[in-house]
């Protein structure tokens, strides 16, 4: 075996390529992992990292803000956006080195280049525009990804219209920002900026915001948020934008009724593309979806033989997490891995890190409803939870949806403090698939906010002890 | 007393296996989890984990012994406080075999047929079922014996998906005997036509072994009961030509580096598969509400497997090309006959093909395997004489038998497929567009 012949090739190190890799190489496979821009892709440099980062920054300032509804004292709260942009750069290039040691500490080869498929099992790796070498394998998978998508009238300039990558990095809070998209990307920064002094106007298309959450759920969410004096214009169209030296000025269309209103900056939030062109498709015969994702099966593999993809450009949900599951499933199927089962994709959590926080899992109520279950429902608030009072954290709502016959867990949608880090009780409840009765029996420790989930299972049932 | 340690049954369908290797050695102290020995079967080397913590007491089979029956004793387990004077007497005799699937063939006596297996998942030793409490509960609900299902989740666990797949096939239902089971009343009523072993009659008859009904067994006396009773069948038959299909198939099969190798069962399932895109009102299921019209053709194939038969699918058939229809029905059957199969494997289809051309067969026809609205039935292909514009010339040709269910396919749709697919396999040509 020459040098370029792999078992596996891996295209794009995000966090569908590089957990793919290193699990290939754990599984004896010879891996490359060609990446052309950065290890770790959106997620790490561009994405779930930073943002998190900078929210944390945020996090810390508002409580700093209220330090007196905890008998401190804090004067003279102020920030500096550099360092908190600094620190959230440090943070991404720490993991990004990370994530090098590990592929390093796994024998996996790092192409860094751009990938492209030749078909028949081949790849070229390009360097500023130049082929250096050509790799083979029976087994590629395209990780490349997304990216921001634009819409006509929309398109993002870098300077006054954003996406996520000018919005990581900013060299001034905006006095008034206009988010286009009520999306998860679009509401954490829709908060961030708000909560450095930043005039916020969320505008979204469809009736509620965060469309795929729980409608209870995204309610509660935004009247918390307008509490806090974000403003959000749902049912809401954005028609085009006009900009100015001095700001930009949007054309709004709500039922028929257009409004302006200017504002310093635009961030467009509105979905990501996946990255399909210029990688070699239709010299390997891979066919895309109705979407223009890249169309697989259960287990990854696309319309070409041996051609594999797996993460943001192989379709929704969009989420780092996903795009690593999908990467175990694909390598251990080529692997030959007993016990292999596609993703149910019904078991994949999505967390929004706004302020409440947002997560899920599972149905909606009327997603269940949709699909002809009789579902008992059980809620149960912050306010009734003694670590959520204790916190000075009493918004939220944790809300469970089961199957009526069965007692499926079929849904868990809560909004909230630290319900991000809450979700992952159902997930895995849901995975061993429990019944009501399994997580009725279950001791949830006190006080803490997981209380809630355990009430809201009691709840569903009439049997909530603190409501 | 000593914890019995059997030989596993490492799928639903064997029966013996060889034990390669012994990792530990009488003395050792195991944990609930330990790999205690390596068995082989046809096709793969599995661990064996211990169930229980103990001592090893005594190793009863030795390191490659081949042929080891599922069920009999391999070793005897000290629990915590026994010390080897408890080997002593200890009951070396396999218990009998408590769950149908994992029955051995040794000739039993008639009246030492095994009795009705209770529908509670059993707590003997070795025996545990593992199951999501979600897959319990609808097992219950459902009826269904969870020791009659195969688990697909992590270690063969039983989950949703498997409880799921057996009531969309019919499989798995607990038998009437099982007191908290609601057995349907079709199934009752089945079961009860049928002839008890205790019946006087066979005392009249000569001596014979009973081989206890496996559960392969059991669904197909099931289903084909239903089916033949419950659903109208008529037959419609016809001759084919297949010459040009076979000097097609040469022709493909000699070309440069070809990595598959085409049947002419594999032309077949090609072209009936097209015939059903062609004439979709033969590619349906009858249900009370409605005629499900499929908007796919999963063929069915069937397979003779030791034991019985099954009937692996091969999804959307009519789009794929014919080497990949090839391979993946070799690999297919290769694993039916290896009971490698998973059950979304061997469970759904919406039309099934059933081929005894190498047994000489000339012509038969089968019963339908529901809910499928057909079956075709496959002859062999035999040199005969035809008669072709008024002189007699000789041809090889196969006659085909579609057996269909009367009430969502009436005799002219039925022959608006055939005259479809005898095109389809005269000019075979056609196949590859
Ligand atoms: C602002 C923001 C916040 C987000 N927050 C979250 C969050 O909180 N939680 C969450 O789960 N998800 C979040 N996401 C989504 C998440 O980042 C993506 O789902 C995830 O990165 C997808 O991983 P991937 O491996 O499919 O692709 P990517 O991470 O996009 O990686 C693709 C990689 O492939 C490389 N590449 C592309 N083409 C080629 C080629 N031809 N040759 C070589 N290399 C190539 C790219 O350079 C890139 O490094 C966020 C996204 C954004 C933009």
């Amino acid at each position: 075996m020459s040098d370029t012949n792999f078992d596996v090739i891996v295209v794009g190190a995000g966090p569908g390529g590089y957990v793919g890799a290193i699990r290939a190489a754990q599984l004896g496979l010879k891996t490359a992992l060609v990446e052309a821009k950065h290890l770790g892709g959106i997620c790490l440099n561009w994405g779930c990292i930073p943002t998190k980062a900078l929210l944390r920054s945020a996090e810390i300032y508002e409580h700093m803000k209220h330090a007196a509804n905890f008998g401190l004292g804090a004067k003279d709260v102020s920030f500096d956006l550099a360092k908190i942009v600094e620190r959230s750069r440090g943070v991404s290039k720490q993991l990004s080195g990370g994530v090098g040691h590990l592929l390093k500490k796994n024998k996996v080869q790092v192409f860094d280049g751009y990938g492209k498929l030749l078909g028949g099992g081949k790849l070229s790796v390009e360097k500023d525009g130049k082929v250096f070498t050509t790799l083979s394998s029976k087994n590629i998978i395209m990780a490349t990804g997304a990216r921001a998508k634009s819409f006509p009238g929309l398109e993002p300039d870098g300077k006054q219209v954003w996406t996520y990558m000018e919005a990581l990095v900013p060299n001034e809070v905006p006095k008034s920002l206009l988010v286009i998209g009520s999306g998860a990307i679009g509401i954490e920064f829709a908060n961030f900026f708000h909560t450095f002094g930043a005039d916020v106007t969320v505008v979204e298309a469809l009736d509620s915001i965060m469309p795929v959450e729980d409608a209870e759920i995204s309610a509660f969410a935004k009247k918390a948020m307008e509490k806090r004096g974000m403003k959000f214009k749902t049912g809401t169209l954005v028609k085009k934008l006009d900009k100015a030296a001095d700001g930009v000025t949007a054309t709004l269309e709500k039922g028929g009724k257009t409004e302006t209103i200017k504002v310093d900056k635009v961030i467009t939030a509105v979905g990501v593309v996946p990255n399909v062109e210029n990688i070699g498709l239709e010299a390997a015969g891979v066919k895309l979806d109705e979407r223009g994702f890249v169309a697989i099966d259960g287990y990854c593999k696309t319309s070409a033989d041996g051609v594999y993809a797996i993460g943001d450009v192989a379709g929704a949900p969009c989420l780092a997490h996903k795009a690593s599951h999908e990467a175990i499933i694909c390598v251990e199927k080529i692997a030959g891995v007993k016990d292999v089962h596609p993703l149910d994709k019904s078991l994949i959590p999505g967390c929004t890190y706004c302020e409440p926080q947002v997560a899920s899992v599972g149905l909606t109520e009327k997603a269940a409803k949709d699909k002809g279950y009789k579902v008992k429902v059980g809620r149960f608030p912050f306010m009734g939870n003694g670590k959520a009072i204790a916190l000075g954290a009493p918004e939220g709502l944790v809300k469970t949806v089961f199957d009526e016959k069965t007692g499926e867990l079929l849904g868990a949608h809560m909004v909230g403090a630290e319900v991000t880090e809450l979700i992952q009780g159902f997930g895995v409840a849901k995975t061993l698939e429990t019944t009501e009765a399994d997580l009725m029996h279950t001791v949830f420790p006190h006080p803490t906010l997981s209380e809630m989930m355990h009430e809201s299972v009691l709840d569903a049932y009439g049997k909530a002890i603190h409501f | 007393m000593p914890i019995q340690i059997l030989m596993p049954a490492l799928s639903p369908t064997m029966e013996e296996g060889n034990l390669a290797k012994w990792c530990v050695k009488e003395g050792d102290t195991v944990e609930s989890g330990d790999v205690i020995a390596e068995i082989e079967t046809d096709k793969a080397t599995m661990e064996v984990e211990a169930v229980d913590e103990g001592v090893i007491g005594k190793i009863l089979v030795a390191e490659g012994t081949q042929g080891v029956k599922v069920n009999e004793l391999i070793a005897l387990l000290l629990e915590d406080g026994e010390d080897e004077s408890a080997l002593e007497g200890a009951d070396t005799a396999a218990p009998a075999p408590s769950a149908p699937a994992q029955a051995t063939d040794a000739p039993a006596k008639p009246d030492a047929a095994p009795a009705p297996t209770p529908a509670a998942p059993s707590t003997e030793k070795g025996d545990r079922i593992f199951s999501s409490p979600l897959a319990r509960r609808i097992a219950a609900q459902e009826g269904l014996d969870l020791k009659a299902l195969s688990g697909t989740g992590p270690r063969g666990r039983i989950v949703k998906r498997d409880i799921d797949a057996a009531l969309a096939a019919g499989t798995g239902k607990a038998t009437p005997a099982a007191p908290e089971a609601k057995a349907a009343p079709t199934a009752v009523a089945s079961e009860n036509k049928t002839i008890s072993v205790d019946d006087p009659i066979f005392k009249l008859l000569p001596d014979y072994d009973a081989i206890p009904n496996s559960n392969m067994r059991k669904t197909i006396a099931k289903r084909l009961t239903e089916s033949a009773r419950d659903i109208p069948h008529f037959n419609l038959q016809v001759d084919v030509e297949i010459d040009k299909l076979m000097a097609l198939r040469k022709e493909l099969n000699s070309r440069d580096g070809a990595d598959y190798k085409i049947s002419v069962n594999d032309f077949l399932v090609k072209a009936t598969s097209l015939a059903l895109t062609r004439v979709p009102d033969c590619n349906v299921a009858f249900t009370d509400g409605a005629i499900l019209k499929f908007k796919r053709v999963d063929m069915a194939i069937a397979v003779a497997v030791e034991g019985g038969l099954i009937t692996p699918i091969i999804k959307d058939a009519a789009s794929k090309g014919l080497a990949t229809l090839a391979n993946e029905a070799k690999d297919l059957a290769a694993r039916a006959r290896d009971g490698k199969l998973a059950p979304e494997e061997y469970q759904g289809g919406t039309f099934t093909i059933s081929n005894l051309g190498m047994f000489g067969i000339k012509s038969f026809n089968s019963i339908i395997n529901p809910p499928q609205g057909g079956i075709l039935s496959v002859g062999a292909g035999e040199q005969r004489p035809v008669v072709k514009g008024g002189a007699l010339a000789v041809a090889t040709v196969v006659t085909l038998t579609l057996a269909v269910d009367h009430r969502c396919i009436d005799g002219s749709t039925g022959a608006a497929f055939i005259k479809e697919l005898k095109a389809l396999i005269e000019d075979p040509i056609a196949l590859m567009l």
